[in-house]
């Protein structure tokens, strides 16, 4: 009885999930020039739009390599960020450990004034690599979340062995410590990859003229409303849903990262 | 087979370690020969493991040395050791193939493709795992995953082997097979090794000698029937083997008068008025003797082979005999007699 009740509710929450999809995906198909539901009639003309407009697909490209930027920083950081706090023994390591999450803790509003007034200073307003760097520190505390738990299940003995088998500190690293810890790694990139792919306010403050496809969705319903954002909204969440499969498959769920 | 010297002598010289509050090691000198296996019996927590990690160089002792083929190795770090270690839980690489695996200290020794290819076959062959190269550990039942971490441990000739408890998770037909199969292949090398084990069983199967540990010092270290027939204390006589442990003082020559009243006569030449024990293992008693004991029959049990008796001798003490089964089991309540020859009993 309970058992269907909880079926029941999980139905529920997967419709309320699901619900804008829903909505979004049939307007991206509509005949008609303005959002309307349910559509009138079919069309790809949406599509269309999106896809001959050099803006957009500009924003596309623009969001795609500046999440792949983040991602490959945010691991460059973060992995050995993980390492020192799940193994090292040093002065601060706990206060350290909390400091790294604390992009989770801040709003990125706030994150976002202030890093644009430190940035405007360095000049890096409007460069893509500015915008890597402001990503990064969001995307930071999951990949330190994700790798740290990934570290503290890991069985030490396989590295010692590994030494004990006349492998080198190094080789033991890049033999035994990181080929086992690869699921950890593809999830926390991955989704360092996403918290870039979709994050819009630390966009607005620090993209300048250079269009991430967030900020670009926001300034075209700011502007003018007709259903290409729908259309980008869906290969948007098409590309998001991809990467989560990926996640699913080759990663390591978040859900094995709870201590 | 080039890049190692081959198995050599281990000479453990004073070795202490503590952790915190905790004597794990205190100061422990142990002599291995070269090609000899010798096992380290202990109870749990008696620092076994502590001592395999300073030899295999994953601890740091607090003082003394190490040393192996007469050469210092107390701080050189693992890898440079040369050190074949078979780990309790196995340690298999669980991304890397059965092949791969076995290949490894070899790759991390820079040995030749060619070369490479040859030895491992040739221990896998050994431990009679050709044909599963490409399987991955997780593919494998127990016993197989514990043959390729031996084959790992020795394809490199390594110049001892250690093997911390390695048939702990086997079943008891398994267990033994491996055991033939360790000593087999530690003959055919001639490998110094030392085999960790609680299980003192397999210590007296395994070994030349044993090394019995108890809170962190070696108590004996003697031949498997040295340990059995004379151990050197209460702890050894206790801990190898069922045993009749008492304490006396020495009254006259060949006589001890046990603490709680009575006499035995023994063949020790201590001097009188030593404080000795006196240990009869209970396969030693017969229906005569010259030292006699009676009782009451407090258990009984028939082991196919043998009838298992529990006596109260007068003084409140217990006497644990095994006889061989030939006739009706004794009753429990019913009175026995039992004799043991002073030959029989050993004094420590
Ligand atoms: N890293 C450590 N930190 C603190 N104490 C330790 C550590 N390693 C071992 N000890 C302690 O040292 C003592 C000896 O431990 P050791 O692991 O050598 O025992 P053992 O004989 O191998 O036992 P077992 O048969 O259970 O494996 C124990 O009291 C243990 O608690
Ligand atoms: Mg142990």
């Amino acid at each position: 009885m309970s058992r269907r009740l909880l079926i029941a509710a999980c139905a529920l929450i997967y419709f309320f999930l699901m619900l804008p999809l829903l909505v979004v995906f049939p307007i991206s198909l509509s005949s008609a020039p303005y959002m309307q539901f349910p559509p009138p009639g079919f069309s790809w003309q949406w599509y269309e739009r999106y896809l001959d407009d050099p803006q957009w697909i500009d924003a596309t490209w623009r969001s795609l390599y500046i999440g792949s930027g983040t991602a490959v920083l945010a691991l460059a950081l973060g992995v050995p960020l993980a390492f020192a706090l799940v193994r090292g023994k040093f002065f601060g390591r706990t206060i350290l450990d909390r400091v790294a999450l604390a992009p989770i803790i801040v709003p990125h509003i706030i994150f976002a004034v202030a890093v644009y007034g430190l940035f405007a200073k360095l000049k890096l307003i409007g460069t893509w690599y500015g915008l890597v760097i402001g990503h990064t520190v969001l995307a930071l505390p999951f990949v330190v979340l994700v790798i740290a738990a990934g570290l503290r299940d890991f069985d030490r003995s396989l590295e010692q062995a590994a030494e004990g088998l006349g492998a080198s500190r190094w080789q033991t690293l890049a033999k035994v410590t990181l080929p086992l810890l690869r699921p950890s790694l593809v999830s926390a990139g991955l989704l360092a990859f996403i918290s870039s792919f979709d994050e819009v306010v630390v966009a607005l403050f620090l993209a300048g003229a250079n269009m991430t496809l967030p900020k670009k969705m926001f300034d075209n319903i700011m502007m003018e409303i007709d259903p290409t954002i729908a259309a980008v909204s869906v290969m948007q969440i098409l590309l998001v849903s991809v990467v989560l499969v990926l996640i699913g498959r080759f990663g390591r769920g978040l859900k094995d990262s709870a201590r | 087979m080039s890049e190692s010297k081959g198995s050599a002598e281990l000479l453990i010289e004073g070795v202490g370690k503590r952790f915190g509050d905790v004597v794990a090691l205190d100061r422990v000198s142990l002599r291995v020969a070269k090609g000899e296996l010798l096992t380290i019996l202990g109870p749990s927590g008696s620092g076994k493991t502590t001592l395999l990690k300073v030899v295999a160089g994953f601890e740091t002792p607090d003082g003394g040395s190490v040393k192996v083929g007469g050469a210092e190795i107390t701080s050189l770090p693992p890898a440079k050791r040369d050190i074949g270690m078979v780990f309790q839980n196995y340690a298999l690489f669980p991304h890397l193939t059965v092949k791969a695996n076995v290949a490894f200290p070899l790759e991390m020794r820079n040995v030749g493709r060619a070369e490479i290819e040859k030895r491992v076959s040739e221990a896998l062959a050994m431990v009679e795992l050709a044909g599963y190269e490409a399987r991955l550990p997780r593919q494998l039942s127990g016993g197989q995953q514990q043959r390729v971490a031996l084959a790992r441990a020795i394809v490199f000739n390594p110049r001892l082997l250690l093997l911390d408890e390695p048939f702990g998770a086997l079943d008891r037909k398994l267990r033994e097979t491996m055991q033939l199969e360790v000593r087999r292949l530690q003959r055919r090398l001639g490998l110094t090794t030392i085999f960790i084990t609680h299980d003192q069983e397999e210590a007296l199967v395994l070994s030349d000698r044993i090394a019995v540990m108890n809170k962190g010092a070696i108590q004996q270290v003697a031949t498997t029937t040295e340990i059995y027939e004379h151990p050197a204390n209460d702890f050894v006589a206790d801990f190898v083997g069922e045993s009749n442990i008492f304490h006396g003082t020495v009254s006259a020559p060949g006589t001890v008068a046990l603490d709680g009243g009575g006499s035995v006569k023994v063949t020790s030449d201590k001097p009188v008025g030593t404080k000795v024990g006196v240990l009869m293992r209970p396969e030693r008693f017969g229906a005569t003797g010259a030292n006699l004991f009676a009782g009451e029959v407090i258990e009984s049990v028939y082991l196919g082979t043998s009838f298992k008796l529990r006596l109260a001798l007068e003084g409140s003490r217990e006497l644990l005999v095994r006889q061989p089964a030939r006739g009706t089991l004794p009753a429990a309540g019913s009175r026995a007699t039992v004799g043991i020859e002073p030959d029989a009993i050993h004094v420590f």
